[in-house]
């Protein structure tokens, strides 16, 4: 049986490129910043807990939230439409821009259209599509991927950032954040004036009230929304809280966890098309709803998973996803949930040993503003890679002798006193520089210790047993 | 008063490095515990939990439960990781069947990582360790946390004063002090090369920080730290926390 492209490869691949150090970086940097705002908000961690709670209920009663924000968006004037898979709401999608043929699209930031693959689609079929957010901006540009829910282009340095820039939109070189900051908006501005239709995320959706919540940091999501006639947000079908004050405190814990900021710049709430009298607003406003997994997750033990907000922190505080950056996930969420949630939504064996790519160190757990359990869920799924699909079927045999052997203390003991055997190849105090098999992979970087002479359980027997 | 305490000595020490067992038992009998070795005892299960194999792992955690739960008093483990499985996965582990998930349970409420426990007993008994410390000469040493032992059990500062209290050390910080070692049991052979990559940027933290003396709680991440500095060939010494202080009182004139 063939296996996939493993993450270990892809990390080793990119191990090899100047994105980790980049990354590496701006995950610190993220995360000093998430310490201030943390420290700076009292209660920080009562409001953690009560967000924990708003997402785990909305995620217990799905289905009657999901009924009620359909209900709410309708008698907004809006439109819902459900997709059960990437195929499904890419149709939907294409029927709502299609209408004009070449039609103009703008985007503000969406991962869950990454999951779609939604620009791709759209473009074969004749539209053009702009990406607003200024990270997404140059992840077009540059025809690369995201490699960071909230920071797209965590792996580039501002340097990359100018050369793409001068090649790309043919301006002089420069690496001035300022300067490149103003080129995007110069750029970007004819399309905003100009464009048919605006796609976004949805940060959170509101049951109570029909409201789609986004939060940037740009304002190209408030343009995105407001200027097209046409408005299409997409949503991930778990995104949902029961009501505005809900969202609110949502949006509090998540900006702070995110960027360190108290609030992100612009929170944007759409209510539905514009109404007469508004002075601005799309003439149609549409909420796909997407599936693509979701369903399946939760009927995992895994489907903690989902109350997720989307905040990135876990992603920034990992050693792993510091030192292999986002890319080496090869799918659009990585980190540590990503590790998680890949594999559900996608197929399991496609990312089958995602869950195995963490030291289960639990900073993750620390920092996630909704408390998900992240290296508890984690081995859930590693429970179940190794029932489908083990990617690491070497270790079956040794684990099983493992088994075996910890359970009878005799056997254990025999086990040991091979184990000292070996140890008396080497001299005292001299540990192993090389060992064989799947060991190779630890005695490529660090020595290995040979076992003692005398196990403590021997000492103990010989001196202290029956004292 | 004294209290007897069962040690539960964890694999690695017993087999590859059994004078940090002695160095443990020697710190808790001199502050007044009895101390027995349940001799039935292997592992605590964990290697096979982490790696997703949880039939293994229940068996060698029901056995060792079945060894523990037989004697009384605290038991004491010089590893915050085997600590943490027993106090917050075993329970779940075991949950299956209420007579083992009571005893899971049993277990795990009297299961005392070594640091915490000696803090308490010293300071139950009062026992002044602090030292002068002008006659000998000053190492600087860090204190390395431990992922589980710091945010599965909380514990930092315990084992951070056990070794200020040691003699002749300087204890130092060093940058990013409490991200992971990369070492994650199994995850150091599942990934050698992500495992490495994170136990270099500790390692060089360790070098930038001038450290000279790397001590901590859990034989694992020594192991692993020792290992790879070792390949460096970076002459700094990797003590447990128990035998930093065994050392200490020794070299006392």
């Amino acid at each position: 049986m063939s296996q996939p492209v493993t993450f270990r490869r892809r990390a080793v691949g990119e191990m090899d490129t100047p994105k980790p150090a980049a990354v590496g970086r701006a995950a610190r940097r993220f995360m000093g910043k998430r310490q201030w705002a943390v420290d700076d908000f009292t209660p920080m961690e009562e409001t953690r807990d009560r967000a924990r709670m708003i997402r785990l209920h909305t995620l217990a009663n799905l289905h009657t939230y999901l009924d009620q924000f359909a209900d709410s968006v309708e008698r907004n004037g809006g439109q819902v439409l459900w997709a059960a898979d990437a195929a499904e709401a890419n149709r939907l999608i294409s029927e709502v821009v299609g209408r004009k043929e070449g039609s103009l699209v703008i985007k503000s930031k969406s991962m869950v259209t990454e999951e779609l693959d939604l620009n791709a689609h759209l473009q074969a079929e004749g539209h053009t599509v702009v990406e607003t957010d200024l990270g997404e901006f140059i992840v077009q540009l540059a025809e690369d991927h995201p490699s960071h829910i909230i920071a797209p282009v965590m792996h580039l340095t501002r340097q990359d950032i100018g050369e793409l820039f001068h090649r790309r939109l043919e301006i002089p070189y420069t690496d001035d954040p300022e300067e490149l900051n103003a080129v995007a908006r110069r750029h970007l501005r004819r399309f905003f004036l100009s464009a048919d239709v605006g796609i976004s995320g949805v940060n959170t959706g509101v049951a109570e009230t029909g409201s789609i919540i986004t939060v940037t940091n740009e304002g190209n999501g408030w343009l995105t929304t407001a200027a097209p006639r046409t408005h299409i947000a997409v949503m991930g079908m778990e995104r949902l809280v029961p009501t505005f004050a809900d969202a609110a405190t949502i949006v509090e814990v998540l900006a702070r966890s995110a960027t360190g900021q108290r609030l992100s710049v612009y929170t944007n709430v759409v209510s539905g098309p514009r109404r007469p009298g508004d002075p601005d607003g799309p003439d149609e406003f549409v909420v796909v709803i997407v599936d693509n997994g979701r369903s399946r997750v939760l009927s995992t033990d895994a489907s903690e998973i989902l109350a997720c907000i989307r905040c990135g922190a876990c992603l920034n505080v990992c050693p792993v996803f510091r030192e292999v950056g986002g890319h080496a996930y090869g799918q659009v969420y990585s980190g540590p949930v990503g590790s998680v949630l890949a594999p559900g939504l996608a197929d399991f064996a496609e990312a089958v040993d995602l869950p195995f790519a963490s030291s289960l160190c639990g900073a993750c757990r620390e920092v996630c503003p909704v408390r998900i359990d992240i290296p508890k869920l984690l081995v859930h799924q590693r429970v179940r890679a190794t029932r489908e699909n083990d990617p690491f079927k070497w270790l079956g045999p040794g684990l099983a002798l493992y088994g075996q052997a910890a359970k009878r203390p005799r056997l254990w003991k025999s086990l040991l006193a091979a184990g000292r055997m070996a140890g008396r190849l080497k001299g005292k105090d001299e540990w192993f520089h090389r060992l064989p098999f799947h060991a190779k992979g630890w005695t490529r970087s660090r020595d290995f210790p040979p076992p003692a002479r005398e196990s403590f359980r021997q000492w103990w027997k010989e001196n202290r047993s029956g004292t | 008063m004294s209290e007897t305490v069962q040690l539960f000595v964890t694999c690695i020490i017993d087999a590859v490095f059994p004078q940090v067992g002695r160095d443990v038992v020697e710190e808790l009998e001199r502050n007044g515990a009895e101390v027995e070795f349940p001799a039935d005892q292997t592992c605590c299960g964990q290697p096979a939990y982490n790696a997703g194999h949880h039939r293994e792992s229940t068996e060698v955690l029901l056995h060792n439960l079945e060894v523990l739960d037989r004697t009384g008093g605290p038991i004491v483990i010089p590893s915050g990781s085997c600590a943490d499985f027993l106090i917050h996965h075993g329970p779940r582990l075991a949950s299956g069947d209420p007579e083992n998930a009571a005893m899971a349970e049993r277990v795990a409420a009297r299961i005392r990582e070594f640091t915490s426990y000696v803090s308490e007993q010293r300071e139950r008994a009062s026992v002044e360790e602090t030292e002068t410390r002008d006659r000998s000469p000053t190492r600087r040493a860090f204190y390395h946390p431990s992922c589980h032992a710091l945010r599965g059990l909380g514990l930092r500062r315990e084992g951070e004063s056990l070794l200020e209290s040691v003699r002749g050390v300087e204890r130092v910080e060093i940058e990013g002090a409490e991200e992971c070692c990369g070492f994650g049991g199994l995850f150091a052979l599942e990934m050698p090369e992500v495992s490495t990559g994170i136990m270099n940027t500790k390692l060089d933290r360790l070098e930038e920080a001038g450290v000279e003396m790397l001590v901590g709680a859990d034989a694992a991440c020594l192991i692993h730290l020792e290992g790879g500095l070792r390949r460096r060939e970076n002459p700094m010494q990797v003590v447990h926390i128990a035998s930093a202080i065994a050392t200490g009182r020794k070299d006392r004139p």
